[in-house]
């Protein structure tokens, strides 16, 4: 294949793989390291390198986009980026340390965690949890509009979110993904925060995480220009192109379908791991 | 006449567009460089199976300047995904007037911290690297 064409079909998986994402709420980020990986026999690195750069170009891309809802949070998101950054520059430290083969059997994991989470059915929007003292000293609690006005809510359990949040941080660095879906499981199941505050909160909270080990990334030759331009590019379109039309689009379907897909994913990295095939 | 106040509202709607234009300026500089590089490269042959790392000139941040500066196409792309990892930190470093215009001094102090993690990645991991 030569450059011409690999730029192509990989801007167009890129493309793909943005629109899922966006369309879904999964994040296309999570299937563009498999998919390079195992349909374009890119070395994981470089993969991750790509991955990683356009993970911060659809976070920062769609975020205008959320902030005019008014939903997510930024003291919340600023107190928890200390935590995701420390971590990405832990895992983007480790991702240097440990073998391929490690890192292809971790993302298997979170790949298939990522897909039984899809699965799983929304906590309720109207619970009504105490205040907590520790987050009202820290001014997290807040409102947000819903359909009976604005709706006011309480922030639980902050350490433990905070330690999440150093997880979801490290699996970014080391995996070169936005972690979407561990952000949201510790401000939603630890946190007790509304689902649309911590959806939008977890949005913004990625590209700065993703920024943390980048640097290193780039230092350490990860970031492939001829690669990444394809890569960025493809993404950041598709998922633009998503937040579009994802106010027509019936996505139950759709996203029953992406999870299988990263179910499956899952699988395949998981024994190119396991089998030191990667 | 009131002087206009800052709240957690508009601070966040300039972070928000400030982030949108940052990625766009990127995505734009990116486009740029690919065009070149694929004038230059396209019919060479694509393998990215074996990780070799990518050449100093692409690696630093001064390096990219000047690579960038002589037209080249990979340094280019480099260039602005620099832009765009740099679009992030910018809005930390906005959070941080913007807490300060609030008078809300311990998220000063959080915001800090974010942002020294942020710039030891960038200029100081050499030392952990």
């Amino acid at each position: 294949m030569n450059v011409f064409e690999f730029t192509g079909l990989v801007g167009f998986g890129s493309l793909l793989a943005g629109l899922l994402g966006s369309l879904t709420g999964l994040g296309g980020g999570v299937v563009l390291v498999p998919l390079l990986t195992i349909f374009f026999k890119v070395d994981i690195r470089y993969a991750i390198g790509a991955s990683l750069v356009s993970v911060i170009a659809t976070s920062s891309g769609s975020a205008a986009a959320y902030v005019k809802e008014g939903f997510s949070n930024i003291r919340i998101g600023m107190f928890l980026e200390i935590a995701t950054t420390i971590g990405a520059v832990c895992g983007a430290f480790l991702a240097a340390k440990v073998s391929t083969s490690a890192i292809a059997i971790i993302f298997g994991l979170v790949l298939l965690y990522s897909a039984y989470l899809s699965r799983k059915p929304r906590s309720a929007s109207d619970r009504n949890v105490p205040p907590d003292a520790l987050a009202t000293r820290l001014r997290m609690n807040g409102s947000f509009p819903d359909a009976g006005g604005l709706r006011h809510y309480n922030v639980q359990r902050v350490p433990a979110g905070f330690g999440l949040m150093f997880g979801a941080g490290a699996l970014s660095g080391l995996l070169g993904i936005g972690s979407g879906a561990v952000k949201v499981l510790a401000m939603d199941h630890a946190m007790k925060i509304p689902f649309k505050v911590s959806t939008t909160t977890s949005n913004f909270m990625i590209g700065v995480t993703a920024a943390a080990s980048a640097g290193l990334y780039l230092k350490r030759g990860y970031i492939d220009p001829g690669l990444a331009m394809p890569v960025m590019l493809g993404v950041l379109a598709g998922s633009l192109w998503g937040t579009r039309i994802l106010v027509k689009a019936e996505t139950k379907w759709l996203r029953l379908i992406f999870s299988v897909v990263i179910a499956v994913l899952g699988v395949q990295m998981l024994v190119k791991g396991v089998f030191g095939t990667i | 006449m009131s002087s206009p106040k800052w709240t957690d509202e508009k601070v966040e709607i300039i972070i928000g567009n400030l982030l949108g234009a940052g990625v766009l300026i990127s995505a734009l500089v990116v486009f740029c460089g690919g065009v070149i590089f694929l004038t230059y490269h396209g019919n060479s042959y694509a393998n990215y199976r074996v990780f070799r790392g990518e050449p100093e000139s692409l690696r630093s941040i001064p390096a990219i300047f000047r690579y960038a500066l002589q037209l080249h196409g990979g340094g280019i792309i480099q260039l602005g995904l620099l832009l765009l990892i740099a679009t992030p930190v910018a809005r930390v470093v906005f959070s941080i007037f913007g807490f300060a215009a609030e008078r809300d001094r311990m998220y000063v102090v959080f915001t800090l911290i974010v942002l020294l993690i942020l710039l030891f990645s960038l200029f100081g991991s050499s030392l952990i690297a």
